[in-house]
């Protein structure tokens, strides 16, 4: 199997990997508070992926029940990942725009949301006592 | 379980009692928003909560482990709630200090927050509260990260009340660090998951003992080591931890200081113990050694950071951060003494640092600075609160005779009987900074001329001072009479190193 074929093979994982690291990036080097909020909904979107990739089977239906026991065709995606990322973005939602109010209060304090410049006026203060 | 009895048994439900309880408090509280109400509520609230973990406890120590259905759906399909002497002893912690705390804020709140925010500040008391109750209290790994970002959504919202405007900064900090860490966290959970197909954290642990998860538990223990630690400011990943905790409210600040870091340890301890045991270590990096090397730099470097801070919150924080280090110490020596030292500690130090942070919260409440330099002559102006704050320091600092010395002591006799005199060395090189910075408040304190600019300070409720008092006597009370902090600690590490999968229910 030559590399190409095992990251094709494993493609899914290869997505999770990649929107984790372009996530955390952002999230590590950007200054301006909104683009830091979107790096870290793409890193989260990543952890839904790797939630839900391996709950769909191709082919599979709908994990309904049918009179007189499981489904039709037996072959079915597992519902479990699906519901617990449903979960998983209401938190990334609250998340988000518990941020974004943050960054609203931090605009009106300190009239930037640029982190480097609300932190040179935290280090003010800080001496100032 | 009784669900479908005739007559509901309460006793039977006290687990799911324990969380829902904050829960629809807090909810109560958001609807009627009027800070005399809300204060009674989460009063009402909070005095319960020791009684139901006290009742879960003795039960758990008379009978074994308890396992709770959550709507009755059996595990590992329902969601579990599982409550042994580690996390029964966990609950008890975090309800006693929400009990205690709940007497105190009132009036401290009312000197800190702006009328119109006090009932919210209420409501998301409680909400933190019902998160770090739920990260305790349930065996599902899933659920455990949603109580979490209940928690932290709670605590973000807590910090920003702060009366300076930083106190917002603090907490967006804290939100980015801490959603990376959550996140981090529920990455590891779903590895585990793919790889082992069960939430269930008793069921997990057994599938991971068999050996068949392989390499998988490697990768989801190291995002899950990771989360937990930016979590619980574990060094070097420490970073939001001083500025969150020196411009929240005070009351926020003794809560997150007593309680959320210990809940933290004690997610890490169940998943490192409980859960992945030797399986982690399979592969080439040893996971002992790197905790070891963390706790013992996070022990020594904060420790310095904390000689040199001129804020006594901050100064504080840095010690808070030195602390966790003796907690990971605990996990990282194998043995049964050093883990029994570290969850001793976790209960000590939440102890000890609930008491100086409410002294602290004493001290601003009656005049409103947070400078050391500007703290002198308290000890004449208000004797009574710097009392207290020395006798706690003395806690912390571990002189014989306090709480802190017994943990300390059961540190050193676990290293000493692993063999690791270095990390002796380092504890004692921790305890003497310890000395230094908690002696330099003492001293300006009692051995200087009042500062004349601070003026007369206000007088301090007197349910704050016996709340401060009652803490600082137990830091005594329990460094002398140590059947609840040795005896209990001692079982949990017992039954962590006989394993949790198939033992006890």
């Amino acid at each position: 199997m030559t590399v190409v074929e095992e990251i094709a093979a494993r493609y899914n994982h290869w997505i999770v990997v990649f929107l984790m690291c372009v996530g955390l990036y952002i999230v590590a080097t950007r200054l301006n508070m909104i683009k830091t909020l979107i790096g870290l909904a793409i890193f989260q979107t990543s952890a839904y992926l790797l939630y839900l990739s391996p709950g769909k089977i191709l082919g599979g239906t709908p994990p309904i029940l049918t009179e007189g026991g499981q489904g039709g065709a037996g072959l079915y995606s597992n519902p479990l990942p699906h519901v617990l990322i449903l979960t998983a973005i209401v938190v990334g939602v609250a998340t988000l725009a518990l941020g974004l109010a943050l960054a609203v209060r931090i605009h009106e304090a300190y009239g930037t949301i640029e982190e480097d410049e609300v932190a040179a006026s935290v280090d003010r203060e800080d001496n100032a006592g | 379980m009784s669900a479908g009895a005739e007559a509901v048994d309460w006793m039977d439900h006290l687990p799911a009692l324990q969380v829902a309880a904050p829960m629809l408090g807090a909810v109560v509280c958001a609807i009627v928003r009027r800070g005399a109400v809300c204060a009674a509520i989460s009063l009402a609230v909070c005095l319960a909560m020791p009684m139901v973990s006290a009742a879960i406890l003795c039960d758990v120590l008379a009978n074994g482990a308890v396992s709770y259905a959550m709507g009755s759906w059996p595990p590992p399909v329902g969601i579990e709630y599982r409550i042994d002497a580690l996390n029964g002893f966990v609950l008890l912690l975090v309800s006693l200090v929400a009990a205690l705390l709940a007497i105190w804020m009132p009036r401290s709140i009312a000197g800190e927050i702006a009328p119109e925010r006090r009932g919210w500040s209420y409501a998301v008391y409680l909400m933190a509260l019902c998160g770090l109750l739920g990260m305790t209290i349930s065996g599902d790994a899933f659920n455990i990260f949603v109580f979490m970002e209940i928690s932290s959504l709670a605590s973000y919202a807590l910090i920003a009340l702060g009366r300076d405007r930083r106190a917002l900064v603090a907490a967006w900090q804290y939100l980015i660090i801490g959603t990376v860490g959550a996140t981090f966290y529920v990455l590891g959970v779903g590895i585990l998951f793919s790889a082992t197909g069960t939430l269930n954290l008793d069921d997990m642990a057994g599938i991971i003992a068999e050996g068949s998860a392989g390499g998988a538990v490697f990768r989801g223990g190291a995002f899950i080591v990771v989360g937990i630690g930016l979590k619980l400011a574990l060094f070097p990943l420490h970073r939001w931890l001083p500025n969150a905790y020196a411009f929240a409210p005070s009351a926020a600040t003794v809560f997150l200081a007593a309680t959320a870091t210990k809940v933290a340890v004690y997610l890490l301890i169940r998943f490192i113990r409980s859960i992945f045991g030797e399986s982690i270590q399979t592969d080439g990096l040893d996971v002992q050694t790197v905790l070891l090397a963390l706790a013992c730099l996070g022990m020594l470097v904060p420790s310095l950071v904390a000689v040199l801070q001129d804020n006594v919150k901050k100064m504080l924080a840095w010690s808070s951060i030195a602390q966790v280090g003796y907690m990971i110490l605990g996990v990282g020596i194998a043995n049964v003494s050093g883990l029994a030292g570290g969850i001793a500690h976790m209960f000590n130090h939440a102890a000890i640092k609930a008491a100086l942070f409410l002294a602290v919260g004493c001290m601003v409440h009656a005049t409103g600075v947070c400078r050391i330099g500007r703290m002198a002559g308290l000890g004449r102006t208000m004797p009574s609160v710097a009392a207290a704050f020395s006798l706690a320091g003395l806690g912390l600092i571990g002189i014989p005779g306090t709480a802190g010395f017994v943990s300390k002591w059961m540190l050193i006799q676990g290293a000493v009987e692993a063999g690791m005199w270095w990390a002796v060395a380092a504890i004692a090189l921790s305890s003497i900074m310890a000395a230094i910075y908690i002696g330099r408040v003492i001293e300006i304190a009692w051995f200087r001329a009042p500062d004349e600019a601070v003026g007369r300070p206000r007088a301090v409720p007197v349910e704050m001072i016996a709340v401060t008092w009652i803490v600082t006597l137990g830091v005594v009370y329990f460094g002398l009479e140590t059947g609840v902090s040795i005896g209990i600690p001692a079982i949990a590490a017992e039954s962590l190193a006989a394993g949790w999968a198939g033992g006890a229910g």
